[in-house]
């Protein structure tokens, strides 16, 4: 096991309210295994990420859980080896390049950047010919063309599409276990989405990485991963392998969101979901998903479902499997 | 009555003046739309779909060709300058529910607005005819005295419809409309346009880049790429039998949910290259830089219209 | 009522209450801060003394001509709280007068600036590209470009030095802050689909700027005003001060501080008052455009 959470609680404190965001999730990843998180907007995917690598902002809490990554509690660890984790071993990209990437430095002072302190942290101060060469590499690997020209340029010189590859090849520098994809091609056109995500895919594949990718888009996760968690309000509603979950969804949350998805082969959508995620001030006290479930029970409401087991390889939270 | 042609665009162009010099986002597109009909305009960003629907509507003119309107309508006019009548029969319901209703005025204001412009109904009756619309595109009347920031993305893009319904109109652009919102809300918000369409005879452009979507709403499909539309064919037959290399790239790319809709993906096709610059289109054939099957010609000259059959139309030198 | 059916009554009940709600939201943000209660407390206080002086003034004759040199000079007392001035005035009693004057100058200022500017702004960023807007904002642009107080002096000079006119003055400098505000919002909102929508569905040019831009316009156009208004005092007072304002014996803060100074050091009490007068209500204002502000700034 690589990376375990378990009852992990994230919390925003404001100057007017608290938004109770992640409210016990569970997670877990094993070495080289691809999961996948399905989370529509809002539902604290992000804050998810940002928690595994403890880059929450200011003034995000979190009263309780545990993120045990490869024997160790992030959530304990102290500075210098969090750091040396973000450097060396967790790699993150994000769903903005253009957020992500410091407009005012070259393509190469950044990426220069983030070769040195890698290697510093295993010992050693390159020479500006190793950063050359590591940074050229990096970049032919993630095929772009031209890459002394990509050095050169400064963010805003480049298309979206050559964004994320530099964002991709980035985060892969510090991705030696755990790779995270936040929404990675959310901006892209399909074209040249089609491109990036075979590109993660050959790239993860070729060096064993375990990876975690969130996304909203039902096809790129059956397409990319081989376990699947559904995040809904900032709990975990279902997880169970690929096909398994795709093919026999329990909770209803799951199969409504798989209905709704329009397909090519054949015409009609499901009827959707009614209402709108919760308000993170004041969250339903039991199943967050209650005020919107049409087979909701009196139970739902009250109390949070605990993790059912259906089957081997399918873990559901619902009182409909109890 | 059916069937007719209620709006006729040919050889429209658009050009915009940047820094870095003359964009022709829509260059040389003519099409149909018939009466009752959804016709889809796929293509990606700075295809010129987008700038097609907001030409059509006259948030500015075009640089060229002509658009008619029932027949009697000149729609090169802007915006501001059309007779009353035209604002009302044709609507457009834009991407983002977030940017296009007012966060400071309440639903009912939002929708009224038409309804008073237009008088549609006596203004002792407005609310009766908010709640009434509100109702037909499955919101509560309770949803009135909200503000948007109070409602989901699916129910603004509802209330959003909801106001372009009110002046009773036979034409409304779905300028990305279901773009923004989750797979939960776009459902309910696919299924109602469906729905009123049917029920009201209405005919929509609809401005996308989802093929999804277009399966699903649409009767008839174009596919636009820089400016140029390169195939155009009735839904069914387009997911059969797409034709043009750009057309089988975008379905191939698409990250499907099933097996059977993994066979629809054409094979022996895979994504390459980056879309062009608009300021400097590729000569020819627009596509020809990422074309596999690119020759000669393609670089030097237009593509023909090659009818496939009478409703399928494709732009390519593959099948001359 | 003859006429209105169930569901008018209904309708309008629903009106009613998402008001009541929409003030109670205003209040609970305002109340948040306990500064900015502490500011509207103190502009409630003092504009009631300035709207009852004649009845909160210990002395309400004092406020104008009135000379009793048996009593001048006297440093401050349980009769005389803030002492008396040089011809036995009681201070206290002109400061309260001085309030209403001040409170005066607010609303007229504002009265004429803040119309003038929103109007001229919204149709500025309204006609962007057009001549109207180049007009409008090259107008403003060379009234800001004077020096502020040299032009309200300036005007103040040529015209008869009282208070009215030095208001005058101070609106000419001022309009164009709120042009240039409400125009810079206008243009960023102007191409919204909200707005498109609306135009395109027939909407009139009134509606589009009172109806659809105005409403989000007004918090932040509310919170300068706010904090305007203190400005506002300040600038008269310095007018005032150098001799071009309201004229003795008018009890105005600003004349009153120029006319005391003469007896500094010595009777320090005279000027100390006035002083404190126009440091109070600036305080106060800026307190409440605090409160303002935080209102609708998580919006």
């Amino acid at each position: 096991m690589l990376l375990e959470i378990n009852d992990l609680h994230v919390y925003y404190k404001s100057y007017w309210y608290i938004l109770k965001v992640l409210n016990g999730v569970w997670l877990r990843v094993d070495k080289g295994e691809r999961v996948g998180i399905i989370g529509e907007s809002g539902s604290g995917k992000t804050t998810l990420l940002k928690s595994i690598l403890k880059i929450l902002p200011q003034n995000g809490i979190i009263p309780r859980g545990e993120i045990r990554y490869d024997g160790k509690n992030i959530l304990k660890l102290g500075d210098n080896e969090l750091t040396k984790i973000r450097r060396k071993e967790i790699g993150i990209i994000f769903q903005d390049p253009m957020a992500a990437l410091n407009p005012v430095f070259t393509i190469k002072e950044q990426l220069y950047d983030i070769i040195k302190h890698k290697m510093m942290i295993e010992g050693h101060n390159p020479s500006s010919k190793e950063l050359h060469e590591q940074a050229v590499k990096i970049l032919n690997d993630v095929r772009l063309p031209d890459p002394e020209r990509v050095l050169k340029s400064y963010p805003f010189q480049l298309s979206g599409g050559m964004r994320q590859r530099v964002m991709i090849a980035m985060a892969l520098i510090s991705a030696e276990k755990l790779l995270l994809a936040d929404e990675p091609t959310t901006n892209l056109d399909v074209t040249i989405q089609d491109q990036i995500l075979k590109l993660i895919h050959k790239l993860v594949t070729e060096k064993n990485l375990s990876t975690i990718l969130v996304s909203h888009a039902l096809g790129m996760v059956y397409q990319m991963t081989d376990r699947v968690f559904v995040l809904y309000a900032g709990d975990i509603m279902e997880e169970a392998g690929t096909n398994e979950l795709f093919n026999h969804p329990k909770h209803p949350y799951t199969q409504l969101l798989i209905s709704s998805t329009p397909r090519l082969s054949s015409v009609g959508v499901g009827e959707g979901i009614k209402g709108k995620i919760p308000d993170y001030r004041n969250p339903p006290p039991g199943c967050r998903f209650a005020p919107r479930c049409p087979y909701v029970m009196d139970k739902c409401i009250n109390m949070k479902p605990g993790k059912i087991q259906v089957n081997r390889d399918h873990v559901v939270s619902c009182y409909l499997y109890d | 009555m059916s069937n007719y042609t209620i709006l006729s665009v040919s050889d429209l162009r658009k050009y915009f003046t940047t820094a870095e010099g003359v964009v022709r986002a829509v260059d040389g597109v003519s099409f149909n739309v018939k009466h009752g009909e959804t016709l889809a305009l796929v293509g990606e960003s700075g295809s010129g779909k987008t700038t097609t629907g907001h030409v059509i509507m006259g948030f500015y003119p075009p640089d060229g060709g002509k658009i008619i309107y029932k027949g009697a309508y000149e729609l090169s006019i802007p915006m501001k300058k059309r007779p009353l009548e035209l604002k009302r029969d044709i609507q457009i319901v834009f991407q983002d529910p977030g940017t296009s209703l007012n966060p400071k005025r309440l639903v009912k204001d939002i929708i009224s607005l038409p309804l008073l412009v237009h008088r549609i109904v006596d203004k002792r009756r407005v609310y009766e005819k908010v709640a009434e619309l509100l109702e037909y595109v499955g919101l509560s009347e309770e949803y009135m005295f909200r503000y948007p920031h109070e409602l989901g993305g699916g129910e603004k893009q509802l209330v959003a419809i909801a106001r372009a319904l009110a002046p009773n109109p036979s034409f409304i652009i779905l300028d990305e409309s279901t773009s923004a919102l989750d797979v939960s809300s776009q459902a309910k918000v696919l299924n109602t346009l469906v729905k009123i369409q049917n029920e009201l005879k209405l005919t929509y452009l609809l401005i996308t880049h989802d093929l999804g979507v277009v399966r699903n709403i649409s009767q008839r499909v174009m596919i636009m790429y820089l400016g140029k539309i390169y195939e155009e064919a009735p839904t069914e037959e387009f997911f059969k039998l797409p034709m043009h290399p750009y057309t089988q790239m975008l379905l191939s790319s698409i990250p499907t949910l099933s097996e059977e809709d993994e066979k629809i993906k054409p094979r022996g096709i895979e994504s390459v290259g980056e879309i062009p610059s608009a300021v400097k289109p590729p000569s020819g054939c627009r596509f020809h830089t990422r074309c596999p099957f690119a020759k000669q010609i393609c670089m030097e000259k237009d593509p023909p219209d090659i009818i496939v059959n009478n409703n399928h139309i494709v732009r390519c030198w593959l099948y001359e | 009522m003859s006429g209105a059916t169930v569901s008018e009554v209904k309708f309008s009940e629903l009106e009613k209450k998402v008001k009541r709600e929409n003030w109670r939201r205003i209040w609970f943000r305002f109340k948040k801060s306990k500064l900015s209660v502490i500011g509207l407390s103190m502009i409630l206080i003092l504009l009631f003394m300035a709207v009852f002086a004649e009845y909160v003034a210990p002395y309400p004759s004092h406020a104008g001509l009135y000379i009793a040199f048996k009593n001048a000079y006297k440093p401050p007392s349980i009769e005389h709280i803030l002492g008396t001035d040089m011809y036995g005035r009681d201070v206290f009693s002109r400061i309260i007068f001085g309030f209403r004057y001040a409170f005066m100058m607010i609303g007229l200022v504002l009265s004429i600036v803040v119309p003038t500017g929103v109007i001229l702004g919204l149709i500025a960023g309204y006609y962007r590209g057009t001549f109207i807007e180049t007009v409008i904002v090259r107008l403003s642009d060379i009234f800001i470009s004077l020096p502020p107080l040299v032009l309200a002096l300036s005007i103040a000079s040529i015209l008869e030095p009282n208070i009215f006119n030095s208001m005058l003055a101070v609106s000419l400098m001022w309009w164009p802050w709120y042009v240039k505000l409400t125009y810079s919002m206008t243009v960023s909102l102007r191409n919204e689909p909200f707005i498109l929508a609306a135009e395109s569905q027939g909407a009139s040019t009134l509606h589009i700027l009172f109806r659809e831009l105005l409403p989000i316009e007004l918090g932040t156009i509310l919170t300068k005003v706010t904090l305007d208004a203190g400005w506002v005092i300040l600038i008269g007072a310095a007018i005032s001060f150098v001799g071009l304002g309201a004229q003795p014996p008018t009890p105005d803060l600003g004349t009153m501080v120029s006319e005391y100074s003469k007896y500094l050091p010595e009777y320090w009490w005279m000027s100390l008052g006035p002083a404190a007068g126009i440091v109070l209500i600036i305080l106060a204002f800026n307190l409440l455009g605090d409160g303002v502000r935080d209102v609708f700034a998580g919006e």
